[in-house]
């Protein structure tokens, strides 16, 4: 009987190939392994038919709640998906190869990947881009290892308005390397420039801001840029990609290392991945990238191609002197960045920029005008605002959680003092009268 | 004028009290064509079998050490924009610093172009 | 062919924003605005749809072609895993953060715990994270539980190193890099693994772990296995399981049984999950006892009462390695392949694998060196030496495949095998299609004595020949221009 699905030998040709190579069974072939080292059990449950297998996965996603109207972000975003995303990434061509070693047979994925980095670069406003990162936590702590690297200093200087998840993630990949790592407190969702001006001297190698911050506050840091730069230090910026639709790019701004997560670019929330990091650089910074990247070049008949190219930084050469870890990338989900991007394209980017804002300051005013209710920032916001609310946020927001609504993340986890604090989220997708429901809704709750 | 070799295929050609240092023709032809060289800091000190730069092909990188201790005095520049020139000349237009010898008696613990080509043939 | 950007044509569209419902907003200041639009493709729909499916076929796939490229494990990606994943597609991971969010994620929050379970099972650990994205990710992770337990013992300064066997995957000496710990690489031995006698003398106190692929990335399995671990223990130093190569082993040996501490498992290698032209994959690490302290943050728990929860502040933790709980999308996969195969076909995949791969070794001995003449398991390494002695190298091979239509296998790689091709068929190969490769194989050997000049110029029926490398690596052309 053929268990797994997808062993496709029959008896009869198990036999020849056993007779083939000399042995009377399979087992024979596991003999290099002592026998009083194997398995004397393997729990799992018995298999079952493919039908079966979908019936359960429909079950279990049906064990978390539906429908649920979201005005939560803290990094990942609930935009619009273009059909062609999926039916293009969804090719087999794409998703069932693997990283192209090989250039000849692989130039679908090395031409996308060359398009993708192209794509950074412009929404960026920077020179050069690897072919993907994990995600946009890990792509902070990479940027940050990235200024170590090229200054040759030990100090990194976070401010507090950065995501906490991606505060947690660089602070743990740098935990065990000789790298101090100092944050910020936020002063008003806004960075202290103060303390930072203070903070600024000659062992900082980077200092790390996010833009708009986890707040939603949007700043300008071209005067900061010139500050650090000043120090002999880097700037690294993370941004939002949909964002940079309208914003001022990271390259205006004088930010050397730009980062961030690429979910909001054609990928699904899927319980957070997989999405995708990306990282993008001045020039002069390209032997210090971490990951894949693809140049381009010519054949042995002048016709342009693409390789992966400046492989002597990797792991598979240098080992343990590599610029970075990384093999395996997120490939996929940056070809879906790229296709969403080329579908939405250089007008449509704005044009959705401006539409995330228009809804987020529509909710804004509503909100704030239910009494006890105000904006935590006066500075300006993109898609997100945090407001300040007249009772505990936890207890509202699980409140709101059994009426349908997300009604943002609370900040009295990440942030002391912070406990009556919400980070409200509002996407392109949510309608006027979904927002109209949750003023409603908030208006009644603080009343209870 | 007389010229030293390393293990590691550094050479270094000294001149008074000044070393000129490169790699030699057989490490060039081994990396295959050279993408680029790292070059030391002038001022930078480096120590005899220390760090002093890297170098790169499409392939394989790989570190090159100090033939002698010393501070790096002259650095060849053109490198940065053709390291080809190391494929093309190794052991003359590719060197890649000038180091001040600090220690003489170091010059002791490398080998003759003579006792280099013996080695060659071991390996 | 062309670039999207070159098809660029200003006022074209692939998609329609939906219309506004809410007044515009008042605008904002011009010192936070970007001055010019970022300069993205214009094209519609139709045109961005034939630009994408033109370059789709420029690759090979497995889906398309024999893919054996050692090391990576290239299965078939079973079709109904794809569409199990579009399920999960619209959960926020913000949810289960919220206060009370938990109760609204039990199904994924469950399928993550039942997951780790399983893994668990199948490498003998006791626990399972799976946040960390990928193998290499899992490897780093990995080492930094290894230094926090050191840590948490008094040992942090004393313990330096981490031990390699020459023959290990590059992320190993790298991943233990940015755990802070210096390098110590031993040399393979004639019989085909780490030697032990040089390893022995390169194990002190000051060891942190040591890190082994078994089997290794010869294909073989370390009969030595169980001895270097308990050297390793004896100087307290914990054992790291690279589970690369785990297709070959699962309900045959379980790395926990043989003294390791510390796996973990490529998702997209031994549980079916697709490659993506170079990721998503998903890297799962399982621990045993004695290291679940110091897991990374959110760690899912189970309740007396069956519901899940979420651990969020031990202080223990090594922290978070990724924003989230992992790769779900991909675990969602292998989840479903792992309960649609059950226990008795996970042990036919490995048992087939090993077929497969011993089979192919048979077959092309005759015409190929293979520096470590022995059983294999789900892989075999040779070599192009043979093939050399008329100036053929390993990818002049691999090239003459591309022109017959396979993907070539590894080669140059493990680095300690000169000219290497290493093979991994996997089990999803049927015999048909493993021996017109292996008659390939042989057309190729033998046009190495014949006709070399003719696999110097393969391929010759791809769209591109073979590309130069040193110009793409000296002028670093990495975006278009405009």
């Amino acid at each position: 009987m053929n268990d797994s699905h997808y062993c496709p030998h029959t008896p009869e040709e198990i036999q020849e190939m056993l007779s083939a190579i000399g042995v009377a069974t399979v087992e024979e072939l596991f003999a290099p392994i002592p026998a009083a080292l194997r398995a004397k059990t393997l729990n799992l449950p018995p298999g079952m038919s493919e039908f079966e297998t979908f019936s359960r996965m429909q079950a279990i996603s049906g064990e978390n709640r539906q429908g649920m109207i979201n005005f939560i972000g803290g990094g990942f975003y609930d935009h619009i998906i273009p059909a062609a995303v999926d039916h293009l990434s969804g090719r087999a061509e794409f998703y069932t190869a693997y990283t192209p070693y090989q250039p000849e047979c692989s130039q679908g994925t090395l031409q996308a990947l060359f398009e993708y980095q192209t794509a950074i670069c412009r929404l960026t406003g920077l020179d050069v881009s690897n072919a993907s990162l994990y995600d946009g936590g890990t792509a902070c702590a990479e940027a940050a290892m990235m200024a170590l690297r090229v200054t040759g200093r030990n100090k990194i200087v976070v401010d507090g308005c950065v995501s906490p998840f991606s505060r947690q993630v660089l602070k743990t990949y740098l935990f065990n390397l000789d790298v101090e790592v100092v944050e910020i407190a936020p002063q008003n969702g806004l960075l202290n420039r103060a303390e930072l001006t203070a903070l600024l001297d000659e062992s900082v190698a980077a200092v790390l801001v996010q833009n708009p911050n986890f707040f939603g506050s949007v700043e300008d840091f071209t005067a900061l840029a010139d500050q650090v730069h000043g120090a002999g230090a880097l700037l690294i910026g993370s941004v939002y990609p949909i964002a940079l639709g309208i914003l001022k790019s990271p390259g205006e701004t004088g930010i050397d290392i730009a980062v961030g997560d690429g979910q909001c670019l054609g990928n699904p929330l899927s319980f957070g991945g997989p999405s995708f990091g990306f990282i993008a650089a001045k020039k002069s910074f390209i032997r210090n990238m971490p990951g894949r990247i693809v140049g381009e070049t010519v054949d042995r008949n002048g016709k342009r191609g693409y390789v992966l190219t400046l492989q002597a930084r990797e792991q598979h050469i240098k080992r343990h002197k590599a610029t970075s870890n990384i093999c395996s990338n997120q490939g996929l989900c940056a070809l879906r960045g790229l296709i969403f991007l080329s579908s939405v394209g250089k007008e449509g980017l704005a044009e959705l920029a401006q539409l995330n804002r228009d809804k987020a300051e529509y909710a804004k005013a509503q909100l704030s005008a239910i009494p006890g209710v105000t904006v935590l920032q006066s500075a300006a916001t993109f898609n997100e605002f945090t407001l300040s609310l007249p009772k505990k946020a936890d207890d509202l927001v699980t409140g709101l959680l059994a009426r349908g609504i997300a009604a943002g993340v609370p900040l009295g986890s990440y942030y002391a003092g912070a406990e009556n604090c919400l980070v409200v989220t509002v996407t392109e997708k949510r309608t006027k009268k979904e927002i109209d429901l949750f003023v409603k809704e908030l208006e009644v709750a603080l009343c209870n | 004028m007389s010229i030293y070799f390393t293990k590691e295929h550094e050479w270094v050609k000294v001149e008074g009290s000044v070393g000129t240092v490169g790699i030699s023709d057989h490490a060039a032809h081994e990396l295959g064509d050279i993408t680029f060289v790292e070059l030391p800091k002038i001022g930078a000190v480096v120590t005899q079998f220390g760090v002093l730069g890297s170098i790169e092909s499409v392939k394989a990188a790989s570190d090159i050490f100090a033939p002698v201790s010393g501070k790096v005095v002259k650095v060849n520049d053109a490198l940065e924009i053709s390291p080809e020139v190391v494929n093309e000349s190794a052991e003359a237009a590719g060197w890649m610093a000038c180091v001040e010898i600090a220690n003489a008696s170091e010059l002791q613990n490398l080998m003759t172009q003579e006792q280099y080509n013996d080695y060659l043939k071991t390996l | 062919m062309q670039l999207i950007y070159e098809q660029s044509v200003p006022g074209r569209r692939g998609v329609r924003l939906p219309a506004s419902d809410v007044p515009p907003a008042a605008a904002l200041p011009a010192t936070l605005l970007r001055k010019e639009r970022a300069g993205l493709a214009e094209v519609s729909e139709l045109d961005l749809v034939r630009h994408f499916t033109n370059l789709s076929r420029r690759n090979f796939s497995v889906d398309t072609n024999f893919y054996p490229l050692g090391s990576c494990t290239m299965k078939y990606n079973a079709k109904v895993l794809e569409n199990s994943a579009a399920l999960f597609a619209p959960y926020h991971p913000m949810t289960a953060l919220l206060p009370g969010g938990v109760a609204l994620c039990q199904g994924t929050l469950g399928m993550l715990h039942d997951l780790g379970k399983m893994l668990a099972d199948i490498t003998g650990m006791d626990e399972v994270t799976t946040q960390p994205l990928a193998g290499a990710h899992g490897e780093m992770t990995g080492i930094m539980l290894i230094a926090a337990y050191h840590a948490a013992r008094g040992n942090r300064a004393k313990k330096k190193y981490v031990v390699v066997p020459d023959s290990s995957h590059g992320t190993n000496p790298a991943s233990a890099a940015i755990a802070g710990y210096e390098i110590i690489t031993v040399p393979t031995a004639p019989y085909g693994d780490m030697d032990l006698e040089l390893f022995k003398k390169a194990m002190n106190d000051e060891v942190a772990a040591v890190m082994m692929t078994c089997p290794n990335t010869l294909g073989l399995f370390n009969p030595h296995i169980k001895e270097i671990s308990d050297i390793a223990h004896s100087h307290d130093a914990l054992m790291y399981y690279d589970g690369a190569n785990l297709n070959a082993i699962m309900g045959k040996v379980k790395p926990g049984d043989v003294g390791f501490d510390v796996v973990h498992v490529n998702l997209h290698k031994t549980f079916g999950t697709p490659h993506g032209g170079g990721g998503p994959g998903s890297g799962p690490v399982g621990v045993k006892k004695e290291l679940i302290p110091f897991l990374p943050q959110p760690r899912i728990v189970m309740d007396g009462d069956g519901t899940f929860q979420l651990e969020v502040t031990n202080p223990g933790s090594i922290g978070r390695t990724a924003n989230f709980f992992g790769n779900f999308g991909v675990m969602v996969k292998a989840y479903a392949y792992m309960i649609m195969l059950g226990r008795e076909g996970l042990i036919q995949v490995s048992e087939q694998a090993v077929l497969n791969a011993n089979y192919i070794k048979e077959k092309l001995k005759p015409y190929y060196d293979l520096p470590y003449d022995m059983t294999c398991m789900h892989e075999c390494v040779f070599s192009a030496s043979k093939q050399l002695a008329h100036g053929v190298h390993a990818i002049d091979i691999a090239k003459f495949l591309i022109d017959k239509g396979y993907h070539p296998p590894t080669v140059y790689f493990p680095m300690i095998v000169k000219e290497a091709i290493m093979i991994e068929p996997t089990e999803t190969e049927s015999k048909a299609v493993m021996d017109a490769f292996i008659e390939v194989m042989i057309e190729a050997a033998l046009t190495a004595e014949s006709n070399p000049q003719a696999l110097h110029d393969a391929p010759l029926t791809m769209p591109i020949s073979r590309l130069d490398e040193t110009k793409a690596a000296r002028e670093q052309n990495v975006c278009c221009a405009w």
